[in-house]
């Protein structure tokens, strides 16, 4: 465990030879149209992506293929599907007598297929409380649709962690809810400390993600196509199946990738509302890194979380070429 | 009490900005959360004219990880007994010029050269203190004596756990009969088997650290596992409230002072031990948090009302019973495993 986390010094000039071969570059481009070039504006942001986008995710894929003395090892993915395997071995060089322990671990597994899970759950539950609300809010014959969109704005004005900690003044056996129902005459109910805590506080953070790029592709609709649908015969059930959902699709699939990728990285959510008694990815992550200061089994679980998301993202592309919901991601 | 929570999360985002200070009359603090008197902050800096950077942990092992990580950040650490000796071991730690640090001399002498510190170069004591339950007397019929309440079915969702790997292991090992320390897997085997039943069954309600005192003043759960400075904090605020160090033993710990080898301000960091361990300032931290403090002056200054509170000036065979963390180095492997396999459970 005694591992040095400092980088080897290769890394370092790889870096630095980066970002000088990215001034050179810019430097030419001005040259060479004399003058500047439109695209040079986006230097300073390409600059940013570099340093804060490229730069980590080559070191996580650094951390993630190296052990704790930076040598090449794949250790942290076979550590990743058999969370046992490292104290497996310590077993074995230990004595015959320690091997009745050994056994495949399915810690990192079980916490992926539970964050999967929940995930879809939220996103599900996004979907069928966000679509009436968004095309409740885009019906220009309503007056409030407007208010509503600032409501829905206002509590993200505050941080998420902040949120997710007033729920529990609400939740607890002594809070606000439970006080409510007793005074009633009530028996007091198990709000907190559970996977139903849990998926609340995720649909109440995520939902807005859901609304927001429905909401712009239904706005964006051109309302003659309502009215020529309607000339053609079709009521209004006919019209909401075959225009208006249709063409809000790539909004829907916009707002299915803005609630999903979060909710499976979701952390301190699982802590606070579930009273850490189930772990999502993202804690997991969190404990590998902060508590065990294991960086490379924690990159490897990150890279595996990318590489996820990558591959959902894509099939999701698929379904919506053009990227029309909203283009947010 | 909220309040101090989001106080607290407020701290940690402002952490995450470059708070490191380079110039003179600055000194970085590194300690666990809710434990110094804001005011004895606020006196050192009126006296020496040193700012002070005060940042927060929550375990020893998060502590560790950061200091390993990024040892120039800070001048004063806090670390516990077990984390001490792996720090030292580690040679993460710098020497104590003890010149500097004349009131040395108000700390029991007893503490001076433990074990985890032998040459007791690297470290001055701040506070000590037991692992126990701390319990709702009128949710709990009987006085509890023993680790077997927090494994009882009859408390079912009623109990909060800490959400630390050494203590929780511990107190299962504790009420196996095993060592806290124990380095046999069967052993620490059968720990995990013990506190995977406790959570299937139901009786876990929630694992939490620095929020459990505050839930057990509002009577949110009947038991719960807790440091004794936290029991007596919540004790103060909720007379129903009563903590016991069970018959099987726990765990005796003291939390020192250290420095780590890349700090970058030394000397301010000798100064700040020497001033918290001052008796006036020894007491407005021990009438702060309700740990016990390793300050003699300081308790004769605090007179009866501390020497007759059985929850920060335990007697000594309550002592008797209890055992230190020691560094299991390698072995932590082994814990975080089994640790982590709990609380998917």
């Amino acid at each position: 465990m005694n591992q040095s986390l400092s980088l080897p010094s290769w890394m370092l000039w790889l870096l630095g030879l980066f970002l000088l071969g990215f001034v050179l570059l810019a430097v030419y481009s001005v040259k060479r149209t004399n003058g500047i070039r439109r695209s040079f504006f986006a230097s300073p942001y390409t600059l940013w992506m570099v340093l804060f986008t490229i730069v980590p995710c080559v070191l996580i894929a650094y951390y993630a293929l190296t052990d704790a003395n930076g040598a090449f090892t794949l250790d942290n993915f076979r550590n990743f599907w058999d969370s046992n395997y490292s104290v497996n071995q310590l077993y074995t060089q230990m004595g015959p007598e320690y091997e009745v322990l050994i056994q495949r671990g399915t810690v990192n597994i079980g916490i992926l297929v539970y964050s999967l899970w929940m995930a879809l759950l939220c996103t599900i539950i996004c979907l069928v409380l966000g679509y009436p609300a968004a095309y409740f809010m885009a019906d220009r014959n309503i007056k409030i649709g407007s208010i509503l969109v600032v409501l829905f704005i206002i509590p993200m004005w505050m941080n998420f962690l902040l949120r997710t900690i007033a729920w529990m003044t609400l939740l607890e056996d002594q809070g606000l809810i439970n006080t409510l129902l007793k005074s009633l005459g009530f028996h007091s109910v198990q709000l907190m400390y559970n996977d139903r805590a849990v998926l609340l506080g995720m649909v109440y953070n995520f939902l807005p993600f859901m609304v927001f790029p429905i909401y712009t592709s239904l706005t964006k609709m051109d309302s003659k196509l309502l009215e020529a649908a309607q000339d053609l015969g079709a009521n209004h059930l006919h019209t909401f199946w075959r225009v208006t959902a249709p063409l809000s699709l790539p909004g829907v699939i916009s707002g299915i990738t803005m609630v999903f990728m979060p909710s499976v990285t979701t952390f301190f959510i699982p802590r606070i509302l579930g009273g850490g008694n189930t772990m999502m990815f993202g804690d997991l992550i969190e404990n590998r890194f902060l508590t065990e200061g294991n960086w490379n089994l924690g990159s490897a679980l990150s890279l595996i979380m990318m590489v996820l998301i990558l591959i959902s993202l894509s099939v999701l592309r698929k379904a919506d070429p053009e990227g029309e919901g909203g283009g947010m991601i | 009490m909220r309040n101090r929570l989001i106080c607290t999360l407020l701290l940690l985002l402002v952490m995450v900005l470059p708070s490191a200070g380079l110039a003179e009359g600055v000194v970085n603090v590194f300690n666990w959360e809710d434990y110094i008197s804001q005011d004895a902050l606020d006196l050192f800096t009126e006296e020496t004219g040193i700012t002070v950077n005060y940042m927060n942990f929550t375990t020893n092992e998060d502590m560790l990880v950061k200091v390993r990580n990024s040892p120039s950040s800070f001048d004063v650490v806090f670390p516990s007994d077990y984390c001490i000796e792996r720090m030292i071991h580690e040679d993460l730690l710098s020497p104590i010029d003890f010149a500097n640090v004349p009131n040395l001399q108000y700390i029991d002498h007893n503490l001076l050269n433990p074990s985890y510190d032998p040459t007791g170069e690297y470290s001055v004591p701040y506070m000590w203190g037991t692992v126990g339950i701390l319990y709702n007397t009128t949710l709990v019929a009987s006085p509890v004596t023993s680790w077997s309440v927090l494994f009882d079915q009859q408390y079912q969702n009623n109990v909060f756990m800490m959400d630390s790997i050494r203590d929780c292991l511990g107190v299962a090992l504790k009420y196996l009969g095993y060592s806290m320390n124990t380095r046999d897997p069967l052993e620490l085997n059968a720990a995990k088997d013990l506190l995977i039943k406790q959570k299937k069954d139901g009786i876990v309600k929630a694992y939490q650290v620095d929020e459990t005192k505050d839930k057990m003043v509002a009577g949110e759960a009947a038991l719960a596992l807790v440091w004794s400075g936290d029991a007596q904090y919540a004790i103060d605020l909720n007379p129903d409230l009563a903590y016991v160090v069970p018959d099987e033993g726990s765990n005796i710990w003291v939390d020192g002072m250290v420095i780590p080898k890349a700090a970058k301000n030394k000397a301010n960091a000798e100064l700040f031990i020497d001033f918290m361990s001052r008796p006036d300032v020894a007491q407005m931290n021990c009438n702060e948090i309700w740990y016990s403090t390793p300050n003699v002056a300081a308790i004769e200054l605090m007179g009866d009302e501390y020497r007759d509170n059985l929850t920060m000036n335990p007697t000594q065979e309550i002592v008797d019973r209890c055992e230190f963390f020691l560094d299991i180095q390698d072995f932590i492997q082994i814990y975080n495993t089994m640790w982590l396999e709990i609380k998917s459970a």
